[in-house]
């Protein structure tokens, strides 16, 4: 049987239509829902008010990483009473429907998005959602991954699926290589800086190209999971060897024969040569730069060399307001270089940045130095599996020696839903994912940067052109 | 879900693009486990100062658009986070309907989930829809689900397009669950036959 060439996407959404009604969105079989305390209390009332059951508890998981305090004495006793019964809600739920939970005392515990693909959860090819927006960084396996509410969290434990209209495709090739201290991050804030928060709206990316291939499957996960600052639905990534390699031998990745069967049904997956996308751009990736976040928007990005842009060349009256409101927010003035830019607090973790890799980046930036005395850093590995790698390998000892503190895992301050939260007025180096007002902490000003770059900056106390750093170790 | 058929209700303009999630409900807000009483949460960090008085200036504080159920609004609006708190806190205060050039991808899900119709104009017509409703004095919109079109009495009309399924399912206030079991012998074939593929097992 001969066919069309078809893209990574096509294929994945193709092996997962269970009925396309005439006229009706198709209905989409969901191989893995991963849950959290935040969004699915409200989902497992709807099941039991309407008298429902999961249907497939085996293809869930849930952890606690939102709320969680990240000081080991916060987590014995959650002072927060409305945090403490989300989480506890939590734990009823799974015990009552049968879900396997990675509770605050497991060893597997962290951010949702760190645990899947650490315990082989996340394969190519699969269908994965939850409810949080940076579900796309599965899709660096090859999976179709993406965030949604928490109506339609109910609706994957009730039936397993989830009505989709089919997206548009967007292929972004990156090709040739990065500069030494540009990375993964910068990569997607490059391109978020360039198409806009909106970019990619209605649409699923495939990064493509010859310095995509060449990322760990920690870089990979880094440039998915900021799809959702582009406006995509999900992005995606090939599997290749450098995803095999990564998954062999985890906890739930197939083994022995299934292996050599999975390897070979992953191997049919990228997209077909011909094949054709709605969209398609293509980056230099030896143009590439470090990249810090001015603005109070993901797109509001410029090389670490540049300078605060000047509102008045915007090109319409409202993205003039916008860019006003956005200087005055973040207490910066127009043409005031990046590097002069003076912080209070680094933030280094979050599920964009806060695997092992980052972890490493960071304390080869920081070993032998020490933070700035006007500086309070902290850096919060993505899950227990990370922070006991990186105390293995004497990152911790690196990090405490430098100053920064060492803490637990969780969201933390990305989001500031737990009690690590900026003050009014303090500015933020954070390897996070959003930048808008009061992300961290109401008044708070970010400034989203990657590991090494944050690493740096607390340092330097201000912002610094990684590139010409001289690492001591 | 509450049906919508056609709404006649002042109209209050919020002149901003790009508005994320975060400030539609900020974080602190998300802790609670239940799925009413957000409205007063709604936009809490532009509706007031850190110390809890209104912010005059903001348009939800000015009396003039007290009881607006259409907002108007700036193109991308409710990007960021996937939080459904922001369709529910518009919801709890009273917005039905919210009229812009563009929406981002999940709210736009979250939104029909809790009855609210996003119509989607031109930026043209949305600038004319702000002018208006910033400028007159008591400016009504007429949106009809049935028709397609947002009117107002000085001769604005336009149409706007909406997927046929989400306005029959907005229309009827249909329960999602309920129209995917409709197809449940499918999906016991499907998942029989998906089963299989053990490439595609979680566990």
């Amino acid at each position: 049987m001969s066919s069309e060439p078809k893209t990574l996407f096509e294929k994945v959404w193709e092996q997962h239509v269970v009925v396309e009604p005439k006229g009706e969105p198709a209905v989409l079989y969901i191989d893995l829902q991963l849950l959290h305390e935040v969004t699915s209390p409200q989902a497992f009332e709807g099941l039991r008010l309407a008298g429902r059951k999961v249907r497939r508890p085996d293809r869930c998981i849930a952890t606690v990483d939102h709320n969680v305090p990240t000081t080991i004495a916060g987590r014995l006793n959650i002072v927060d009473q409305i945090a403490a019964k989300q989480i506890s809600t939590l734990r009823k739920n799974c015990a009552d429907f049968g879900i396997e939970l990675y509770d605050v005392d497991s060893p597997d515990q962290g951010v949702v998005h760190i645990i899947g693909p650490e315990l082989g959860l996340t394969k190519p090819g699969m269908t994965i959602v939850c409810g949080d927006s940076h579900t796309a960084t599965h899709g660096a396996f090859g999976a179709l991954a993406f965030g949604m509410g928490t109506s339609e969290v109910e609706h994957v434990l009730a039936t397993q699926t989830l009505p989709q209209s089919k997206p548009r495709t967007y292929r972004i090739t990156v090709e040739g290589e990065l500069s030494r201290g540009v990375t993964a991050k910068d990569i997607i804030l490059a391109i978020i800086g360039q198409i806009g928060t909106d970019g990619a709206t209605g649409c699923v990316i495939e990064y493509a190209g010859s310095a995509i291939r060449a990322l760990s499957m920690e870089g990979r996960m880094t440039v998915c999971n900021m799809s959702i600052e582009a406006g995509a639905r999900a992005g995606m990534i090939a599997p290749d060897e450098v995803t095999y390699a990564y998954l062999k031998g985890r906890r739930f990745s197939p083994k022995g024969a299934a292996w050599i069967e999975a390897v070979a049904e992953w191997s049919k997956l990228p997209t077909d040569p011909g094949a054709k996308f709605d969209r398609e751009l293509v980056i230099d990736a030896s143009e590439l730069v470090p990249f810090v976040s001015w603005g109070t928007s993901p797109g509001m990005v410029a090389p670490i060399t540049a300078a605060v842009p000047d509102p008045a060349a915007a090109p319409t009256e409202q993205e003039r307001k916008g860019l006003e409101r956005a200087l005055e927010y973040m207490n910066l003035k127009a043409g005031t270089p990046l590097q002069e830019v003076m912080i209070d607090r680094v933030f280094i973790g979050s599920c964009t940045n806060g695997r092992i890799e980052d972890m490493r980046a960071a304390a080869h930036i920081a070993a032998g130095y020490k933070v700035s005395t006007h500086v309070s850093a902290m850096v919060v590995p993505g899950s227990q599996a990370v922070k006991a790698q990186a105390e293995a390998e004497g990152l911790d000892r690196i990090f405490r020696e430098a100053g920064f503190e060492w803490r637990e895992p969780g969201c933390s301050m990305c989001l500031a839903m737990n009690p690590d939260v900026l003050q009014p007025g303090e500015r933020c180096a954070s390897t996070s994912n959003r930048n808008f007002e009061g992300r961290q902490g109401r008044g708070g000003r970010t400034h989203l940067v990657s590991p090494e770059m944050a690493a740096a900056a607390a340092i330097a106390g201000h912002f610094v052109d990684v590139r010409t750093w001289e690492v001591k170790q | 879900m509450e049906p919508f058929r056609t709404l006649t209700s002042l109209a209050a303009p919020l002149d901003r693009a790009n508005v994320d999630t975060d400030q539609i409900i900020p974080k602190q807000f998300l802790k609670r486990i239940e799925r009413t009483g957000y409205g007063e949460f709604l936009f809490f960090d532009w509706r007031q100062t850190p110390e809890g008085e209104l912010v005059p200036e903001f348009v939800l504080n000015d009396p003039r658009y007290k009881g607006a159920q259409i907002l108007i609004a700036g193109k991308n609006f409710a990007c960021g986070s996937s939080r459904e708190h922001a369709a529910w806190a518009l919801s709890n205060f009273g917005f039905r309907v919210v009229i812009a050039p563009s929406f981002a991808d999940i709210f736009f899900s979250n939104a029909g989930k809790n009855g609210i119709v996003l119509v989607r104009l031109s930026e043209e017509q949305v600038n004319t829809l702000m002018n208006n409703a910033k400028t007159i004095a008591n400016y009504q919109l007429t949106v009809s689900l049935e028709n397609q079109t947002v009117t107002d009495s000085k001769g604005f009309s336009a149409t706007f397009e909406i997927d046929p399924f989400r306005k029959f399912c907005l229309i009827e206030g249909l329960d999602d669950i309920g129209l995917t079991l409709r197809h449940e012998a499918d999906l016991d074939a499907f998942e029989a036959k998906h089963n299989q593929a053990g490439w595609l097992k979680a566990k």
